[in-house]
């Protein structure tokens, strides 16, 4: 056991706290993709503290894979309010694909701007008839020449209305079995024939779309893998959305917060926290954390340490990380009572009404991703190797 | 950076386990508690010839000196096979008493006999967590009075360390005059309790034993062993649930194929996995960290009884019927976790404590 990073990285560390003092008054200011947001990219990839193992000839900074580094960077930027790294599913999902699957072409078309924030992306899986099943997927392309032609409809589509592209999952072998009949494309957001209509959620944010897709047509060689393949190719990306939620440092962080909440709030002048049951369910909740962080512990030595087996760790992130968060959410407002149910611009609204959002948003998160429950089949199957349900025949 | 165990404490959690099997199958476990003190004696025995009984016991006193994630690793075992003998009092608690509050002349008469095997010490801390009953002791001219309930491993030990209300701690031979060892029958009989009715009992105190970071850190390590002792258990049942699911047959498939089963067995594996890990790391800290230990401690007992009080009751439907019967015996380990979860302070008991520690209170 040893949870020391080494001396030869307090140098390190060093530099970075050093970049963070220099500029932790940057504001970014604009929509996405304004100026100054990638010009604020670029630098962090300058200097090695956004897209550091990604090569120099794609647009990363093109260093060495170290986990501890890129640890100290999250650690660091994490104490600040310096402008943390853009994130989305075109850097977390699309940027790893292209990188292990995609063409040359592809690579040098795609990669930089993506990391840039040039290009942003959006994610073309789930359909009305296809959530957790997402093989049976219906929408289909057929090659016309050297385009393809889209038809058919995706749902869940986050930030589509943001964004320049979208990898998208197609039908394009109909006689093979579910699995090997689909195609993983690049498809252009100002194409002809996309109908994109918003989703208002319970947040009252529209975060997501329905696209309707009429003869969409798009180059032919805008496919990552080979035909019948894009099963593989989006279930190597699958796995990096996953790890990517519910992270137990940042719940850390909304803990400290509550833990304010809960001391500044009072009932009848007396303070939240001082009343022996909302304390205890405080006090659960920090526990469940820190075994999650310790947790996330064993994890990270695995990432360093090859030979160190960690899967079932990593099987749960999802699934604890999110029903944690959620809660913690739930008990801010449950500390506020009445307060706690203010929304939007009400008076008397605590933190811009953040708790709220936050509690709804974190139920979507249990739900998207791959539902909870599908993280529970995925648990008892992969983990603890128990039998899939038995298929229902001609599904 | 290495968060997690060394080859030499896997290959020590290996030993353990596969003497636990060896000699201590369920059969003996079923003997134990039927009161076959002579079963419990040979597998006493065989502990101490791993050398378990001078695990933390410094070397210059015969021990093996080894640190408090070696201590978790022997308890966790021991719990996996809800293994019938004494440890987490006579050899965690009393040896770390002793080394962190006697005097040279106390250590020099106690220690080595630990380590060899030739001492069971009682450790009673219940009425410095929370006395019930209005139990309690008064120590004054080198007598103690009073009565001091649960100790652990007290029962046929050759003397006892207890506490009082302010946390200074007092040890005495259990041969001397004016006591009277009332045994406790408790839910688990893989293990003993007694209470101790004290009349004018010759008694020394543990000379530092006024500084109370002396018994906190001998309760942190009670909690410890308490909640490794408690994870090894609780992985047993998830490991035997799985197991019998992929056995038992109904309506023509596994019931294991059920997705009701495998989300139960799922949920588990997600709360008890994690557990692993905060044992581990609640001893480093109180190996390296002394500064996170208490906080880490009170939350790592609170939070992997609840766990355990889950896994315990959701193993047990696992199996049905059968779950519930004699001749299956995971009720052993069902109890077991049920007497951990108590003993030095129940969930919210440790919890209000973690609470006082960050200056919640404040």
């Amino acid at each position: 056991m040893d949870l020391e990073y080494g001396p030869q990285y307090d140098e390190f560390r060093a530099e970075v706290i050093n970049f963070i003092k220099e500029n932790e008054n940057t504001k970014l200011s604009g929509p996405p993709r304004s100026e100054s947001r990638v010009a604020w990219q670029q630098k962090l990839i300058d200097h090695g503290y956004f897209a550091r193992s990604i090569p120099k000839e794609y647009g990363g900074y093109g260093g060495d894979m170290d986990i501890i580094k890129l640890r100290i960077i999250a650690e660091e930027f994490a104490k600040s309010p310096i402008p943390k790294p853009a994130g989305g599913q075109g850097i977390q999902m699309l940027v790893p694909t292209l990188l292990s699957l995609g063409t040359e072409e592809q690579k040098q078309e795609y990669i930089r701007p993506t990391l840039r924030g040039e290009i942003l992306w959006c994610q073309g899986y789930s359909e009305p008839n296809s959530g957790s099943d997402l093989a049976s997927l219906q929408t289909k392309a057929e090659l016309d020449g050297d385009e393809w032609v889209i038809n058919g409809q995706k749902i869940w589509t986050s930030t589509a209305h943001l964004s320049q592209m979208c990898f998208i999952l197609v039908r394009t072998e109909p006689d093979a079995p579910k699995h090997q009949g689909i195609s993983y494309l690049l498809m252009p957001m100002n194409s002809e024939g996309i109908d994109r209509r918003p989703i208002k959620q319970m947040t009252g944010d529209s975060d997501f779309n329905e696209l309707f897709l009429t003869d969409v047509r798009i180059p032919a060689k805008n496919i990552v893998g080979a035909r019948g393949e894009g099963w593989k190719v989006a279930n190597a990306t699958l796995g990096h959305e996953r790890g990517s939620l519910a992270d137990p440092n940042v719940t850390q962080n909304r803990l400290n917060s509550l833990i304010d909440l809960m001391k500044n709030e009072t009932i009848d002048g007396e303070r939240v926290i001082d009343k022996p049951i909302f304390r205890d369910r405080l006090l659960s909740i920090q526990g469940r954390l820190m075994a999650q962080q310790s947790n996330a512990l064993r994890i990270l030595s695995s990432q360093i340490n090859k030979d160190q087996d960690a899967h079932l760790a990593k099987a749960i992130v999802k699934l604890q990380g999110t029903e944690l968060r959620h809660e913690l959410e739930g008990l801010a407002i449950d500390a506020m009572g009445e307060l706690g149910t203010l929304y939007e611009d009400s008076p008397h609204l605590r933190d811009n009404g953040a708790w709220q959002m936050t509690y709804m948003y974190y139920l979507g998160l249990i739900i998207g991703g791959g539902t909870n429950q599908i993280q529970k089949n995925i648990i008892s199957e992969r983990a603890l190797g128990m039998p899939k349900e038995p298929k229902v025949q001609g599904a | 950076m290495y968060f997690g165990l060394s080859e030499e404490q896997k290959s020590l959690e290996e030993n353990i386990q596969r003497f636990l099997a060896d000699n201590a199958p369920l059969e003996s476990i079923k003997a134990v508690a039927d009161g076959d003190e002579e079963k419990a004696q040979a597998i006493h025995q065989g502990i101490i010839e791993l050398g378990l009984s001078g695990l933390v016991v410094p070397e210059e006193y015969g021990g093996l000196e080894l640190n408090m994630l070696f201590a978790t690793v022997v308890s966790s075992a021991l719990g996996s096979g809800t293994a019938p003998v004494p440890y987490i009092g006579s050899y965690v608690m009393a040896p770390m008493a002793l080394n962190l509050a006697g005097t040279e002349e106390q250590k020099n008469k106690w220690l080595p006999k630990i380590a060899g095997g030739e001492c069971q010490i009682g450790v009673g801390l219940s009425e410095y967590v929370g006395a019930r009953e209005n139990a309690g002791i008064e120590f004054a001219k080198n007598k103690i009075n009073g009565r001091a309930l649960f100790i652990i491993d007290g029962k046929n030990a050759d003397a006892f360390i207890i506490a009082n209300k302010s946390g200074e701690l007092f040890i005495f031979d259990s041969s001397a005059s004016g006591i009277e060892v009332v045994e406790l029958t408790t839910v688990d009989k893989t293990r003993t309790s007694v209470e101790l009715i004290l009349e004018n009992v010759d008694s020394e105190k543990l000379a530092a034993s006024d500084d109370t970071t002396v018994i906190e850190k001998i309760l942190d390590a009670g909690r410890l062993m308490l909640a490794a002792d408690t994870v090894g258990a609780a992985q047993v049942m998830l490991d035997k649930s799985v197991a019998y699911s992929l056995e038992r047959k109904q309506f023509g498939r596994l019931i294991g194929s059920f997705q009701a089963v495998k989300h139960m067995c799922a949920e588990m594996a997600a709360e008890l996995e994690p557990c692993h890990s905060m044992i581990w790391h609640a001893a480093h800290c109180q190996d390296s960290v002394p500064e996170e230990a208490r906080l880490m401690a009170c939350q790592t007992k609170a939070h992997v009884s609840e766990v355990g009080k889950q896994v315990s009751k959701t193993a047990t439907e696992v199996h049905g019927g059968m779950g519930f019967t004699d001749e299956l015996g995971l009720h052993y380990w069902f109890k077991r976790i049920g007497l951990n979860r108590q003993l030095l302070g129940s969930p919210e008991l440790v919890r209000e404590e973690a609470g006082k520690l960050q200056g919640f209170d404040q």
